[in-house]
């Protein structure tokens, strides 16, 4: 039934449904991790790298997570050729705004711009769909940081902590139970974030080389954008892990007391 | 031949344009609007060629209101000036360009008041007052001598009053009424026409 409707992109299937744009949205569910915390002092996305082969030659430092303008950085899920398109559409939607009004792009024209061209893609042609989710962190005047994600379809939507990807949906449900509303501190964040990405990355041990993190802050009235180096990955999943022991050796403390 | 002045103080800013329209040599009217409301804020003061003016400074307020309905917020003075610019700049170098001068005055929330000067050649600048056409010739040095920043309205009023004293005195053009407009936290405040009867 399906293979009648599913041809072409922009024909509904008497369900009502666009075939293309949900198989777009599966191939999103196996790709890389991807999340975003929202804190008081500032905003975090990080990133599952999957292409990690000693042999691959480092040309980018990072893979998945792009600087977009002054104000804002993405990071993206799905299809990495299909990313680079966006990227730079969406590089080139903020210059255009730049160029005219003399400042940067408020976030969430950014994303509605972007969305647009997304939109169109289920609606016009006979092309299929980017098979791109998109996390967008950023700062601007009027809203302050926001956490924006956005799919296939075109729709987008603001969050205080989400993830898209492998996994997401319950990575999800642990932001949602230890996500603390107006208390986070980007430190929290980054902590919360290693401590997700442990739990929805199922490994047995988390390397630097498997994540990507970058920050974003105001200091002194400037957007800071931190692209996260190795070692300090690495010391935030010590410190994850000095806690995670902690917590084990308090356990059977008391589980011993308890006999 | 046509006059517009501002002049930006420490949290408003007055602008004041003369109300005279003609033709070649001849007077057509003497209470002509030149000042043109772009958003609750924000005032621009247009001359040049005649259908130029209010076609320019009709566009841009339109285009102004747009984003505003687009993005519920206000473009503040600086990106609407950045806009104008733009849009004069581009229209420059195509087989009709626009012939205006303009102001620009605003209020920001957070910035305060802003006064741009820019010109049919699109070079826009940000300056505490100015004023366009040979008015300027008589005005700005009244400016220069009596600025102080912390003026209050009143005393604002009487600079103005002064600079236009003074081109009606010396300007052989006859421009007998300026409308003056002053632009604060709370919006766009019609100030009394300054005319020639006032300065007697």
């Amino acid at each position: 039934m399906a293979r009648r409707y599913d041809t072409r992109t922009t024909i509904f299937s008497p369900e009502g449904r666009l075939y293309q744009v949900e198989y777009a949205m599966e191939a999103i569910s196996h790709a890389g991790t991807c999340l975003g915390i929202l804190a008081k002092d500032g905003i975090l996305l990080a990133a599952e790298r999957r292409n990690t082969n000693k042999l691959l030659d480092e040309v980018f430092t990072s893979e998945k997570i792009y600087k977009l303008n002054d104000d804002m950085v993405c990071s993206v899920a799905g299809i990495t050729s299909d990313a680079n398109v966006l990227t730079n559409e969406l590089r080139l939607i903020g210059q255009r705004y730049l160029f005219q009004y003399g400042e940067s792009i408020p976030c969430e024209q950014l994303v509605s711009w972007l969305c647009d061209v997304k939109q169109a893609y289920t609606q016009y042609g006979g092309k299929r769909p980017f098979g791109v989710s998109i996390l967008y962190m950023g700062w601007d005047k009027h809203y302050g940081y926001q956490l924006y994600q956005s799919d296939p379809s075109g729709n987008y939507s603001g969050w205080k902590a989400t993830c898209i990807g492998n996994n997401s949906s319950a990575a999800i449900s642990s932001l949602k139970q230890e996500y603390k509303e107006g208390e986070m501190t980007l430190k929290d964040a980054k902590a919360l974030a290693v401590k997700v990405l442990v739990k929805t990355l199922d490994m047995a041990k988390l390397t630097s080389e498997k994540v990507e993190m970058a920050t974003l802050s105001r200091i002194n009235d400037k957007t800071v954008i931190n692209i996260l180096s190795n070692k300090e990955v690495e010391e935030l999943i010590a410190e994850y892990e000095k806690s995670e022991a902690a917590i084990e050796a308090t356990k059977k403390e008391q589980q011993k007391q308890a006999v | 031949m046509e006059c517009l002045l501002g002049i930006k103080f420490k949290d408003f800013v007055l602008i004041a344009a003369d109300m005279t329209a003609t033709q070649s040599i001849i007077v057509m009217k003497t209470d002509e609007n030149k000042l043109f409301k772009l958003s609750d804020k924000l005032v621009m003061a247009v001359s040049g060629e005649s259908g130029d003016t209010t076609q320019f400074a009709e566009y841009i307020a339109k285009n102004i209101q747009l984003y505003k309905m687009r993005n519920t917020y206000e473009l503040s003075p600086k990106e609407a000036a950045s806009f104008t610019r733009r849009n004069l700049a581009d229209t420059l170098r195509t087989s009709s360009p626009y012939h205006v001068n303009l102001l620009l005055a605003g209020y920001d929330e957070k910035e305060g008041p802003h006064l741009y000067y820019m010109d049919y050649l699109a070079s826009a600048v940000s300056v505490d007052y100015a004023a366009h056409g040979y008015g300027g010739y008589f005005s700005l040095s009244i400016m220069d001598r009596n600025y102080l920043k912390n003026l209050n309205r009143e005393q604002a009023y009487d600079l103005l009053k002064k600079c236009v004293k003074e081109i009606q005195l010396r300007l052989a053009i006859n421009l007998p009424n300026f409308k003056v407009q002053a632009i604060d936290k709370d919006g766009i405040h019609d100030m009394p026409n300054i005319t020639h009867a006032d300065l007697k």
